[in-house]
């Protein structure tokens, strides 16, 4: 059988919301999985469960064949035998305790010359071999965010779990560490599951979205496909951008980046940090649809294709154009109908540069 | 000046202090993260002593304890002699009396620890004793002194329950509080004085030293 983590978590709360959530992902392949929705949703439950922090009320947890909990039987595998490393939204460092006290804490049963070993090397692999006499209190957001990660992966966890990670930081520190937490999850080997609200966030950090609305688990998928694919209206609402393409950087010039995105390039505004992959995000409704052939406008984008489908939402109509990549378009009805949108029509869809988000993903 | 009372009742409040922090902080502890529904009946029982009047404590003691129950007979076989006035009654009756003087900032102290310390303890493979003393402990420990300090500025102070249960032996049952009464009733002002003054002048230091170990950021910790 394939290595996975299955769950079905049901906990609820006194004259509050249930929380009924059921998903099933495997830990081979694509290492850090994002529990994405909007405040409320349920993320940080599931992920309290997961580490055994919450004992749900009715379902079951298990991990690689193993039955961390099991309500039927009567199991629950407390937090100290699962193996997991938690990391806390404001980080929670002992602030009692040196960074090397906290990075070794939970090595208590390693011989001290192999949990100061242990120590050093993970302090070399974060950069925090300065800091190790410091106390938290004496650390900048990102630096206590680095030994939150170090004492979690010091006693070689088999699961690491990360609730809202950057947002105990400010906007500046939380855009430059996005990309560098993506390099060391990646590298720490380490199945992940990311707890967070922020879209570019998960854009940024995840391999696997699961998409979770009022308790309940609505979408799994890989991170384009939920956002290019959201299952119904409310996937979509949530996860609030119609178009995002695995995109390589091109060329930059001016402040501006050019990217190619399946066949097509498209010109974005430099948002820094990009070094060769990205996102290229792109709201449906931010595009606009032309009958092909030429004219002089200020967009920077414009893309030939094909109309290749067409979804009426009330009002709306949803076109997905083949112009190199599959964009989605959001027009209204009537416009929809004036220009005859239908599959097979030949288009241009017209894109502005500026809405056009690039979120760097560096590998 | 009463020597032999002072240190009887010096003697008295450490014991007392002690045998408290070895059973409060168990107490407190469970008190701070159970979700026994009965709890506040518990809760109730510890603070009894702030509100019933000493007497009242001491005369059920001594009913209890008395040489012609089976609680006092059975006191009497253990320790080797009778429960009333005896220091060993005169030590149980003050842990009773004090209990909440312990028990309720012990509590405070702990529940002040941030709960995601102990989860953060708890996934790092960590026993919940062993949080218990590697974080708990270490955090919560400027209440759990100020708690230790009151007790001992407390029973120190206690006259109602040791005069009912201890009586007014010397250098057994005969406590600084109880020798003031003393000092006053044969009319040995000078004497009260001093005494009374001892009391009050250790009350204050006591006092001013929990004040002072509360308000003070004394640990690096605190500090941002």
């Amino acid at each position: 059988m394939e290595r996975a983590l299955t769950f079905d978590v049901v906990r609820r709360f006194p004259r509050g919301p249930v929380v009924s959530a059921r998903a099933s992902w495997p830990l081979g392949s694509a290492p850090v999985t994002v529990l994405f929705g909007p405040s409320g949703a349920g993320k940080t439950t599931v992920l309290r469960a997961l580490a055994g922090l919450v004992r749900p009320d009715a379902g079951e947890i298990v991990f690689d064949g193993e039955t961390w909990f099991d309500a039927d039987r009567g199991t629950f595998v407390p937090p100290q035998a699962r193996g997991v490393g938690l990391l806390f939204q404001e980080y929670a460092l002992f602030p009692h305790l040196s960074v090397a006290a906290n990075v070794g804490f939970g090595l208590h049963r390693l011989p001290r010359a192999q949990r100061e070993a242990r120590v050093v090397e993970l302090a070399e692999r974060l950069g925090l071999s300065d800091l190790l006499r410091r106390r938290p209190g004496d650390l900048s957001g990102g630096q206590r965010q680095r030994v939150a990660l170090a004492r979690a992966l010091a006693p070689r966890p088999r699961l690491l779990l990360l609730d809202e990670p950057l947002s105990a930081l400010d906007a500046p520190t939380r855009e430059a560490l996005r990309g560098e937490l993506r390099q060391f999850l990646e590298r720490s080997g380490v199945p992940a599951v990311v707890v967070t609200h922020d879209r570019t966030e998960a854009l940024a950090l995840g391999d696997r979205l699961v998409v979770l609305v009022d308790g309940t688990v609505r979408q799994i998928g890989s991170v384009p496909e939920v956002f290019s694919a959201p299952v119904d209206a409310e996937v979509a609402r949530v996860v609030g951008t119609e178009n995002v393409f695995p995109s390589r950087l091109v060329r930059r010039a001016d402040g501006l980046l050019v990217v190619r995105a399946g066949a097509a390039e498209l010109v974005a505004i430099d948002p820094g940090g990009v070094e060769d992959e990205a996102y290229a995000c792109v709201r449906a409704e931010d595009v606009v649809l032309e009958p092909p052939g030429g004219h002089e406008s200020s967009a920077q984008n414009r893309l030939a294709g094909t109309v290749v489908a067409r979804r009426d939402e009330g009002p709306l109509v949803r076109i997905t154009v083949d112009c190199g990549v599959k964009l989605v378009a959001l027009v209204t009805r009537a416009s929809a109908e004036r220009m005859g949108l239908a599959a097979g029509r030949p288009i241009a869809a017209v894109v502005k540069a500026p809405s056009v988000r690039i979120v760097p993903r560096r590998a | 000046m009463d020597t032999a009372a002072l240190a009887l009742s010096a003697k008295l409040a450490g014991l007392t202090t002690v045998t408290l922090l070895v059973l409060g902080l168990p107490l407190a502890w469970w008190l701070t993260v159970s979700r026994f529904r009965g709890k506040f009946l518990v809760e109730a029982v510890v603070a009894l002593p702030l509100v019933l009047p000493p007497t009242v404590l001491g005369f059920y003691l001594l009913t209890a304890f008395g040489p012609h129950s089976p609680a006092g007979r059975a006191f009497a076989a253990v320790v080797g002699h009778p429960f009333p006035f005896s220091f060993a009654g005169l030590l149980a009756a003050s842990v009773l009396y004090s209990l909440p003087f312990a028990v309720q900032p012990f509590a405070g102290a702990l529940a002040g620890v941030d709960r995601r310390l102990v989860e953060a303890s708890h996934t790092l493979g960590v026993s919940p004793l062993g949080t218990f003393f590697r974080v708990t402990l270490p955090l919560a420990w400027p209440g759990i002194l100020a708690g230790a300090v009151l007790t001992f500025a407390h029973t120190l102070g206690e006259f109602g329950v040791v005069l009912m249960v201890g009586g007014n032996i010397p250098g057994r049952t005969r406590t600084l509080s109880v020798a003031i009464f003393d000092h006053v009733e044969a009319l040995e002002y000078d004497a009260a004085h001093r005494t009374a003054g001892l009391l009050l002048a250790v009350s204050f230091a006591v006092l001013a030293l929990v004040y002072a170990l509360q308000r003070r950021p004394v640990f690096p910790w605190n500090e941002r």
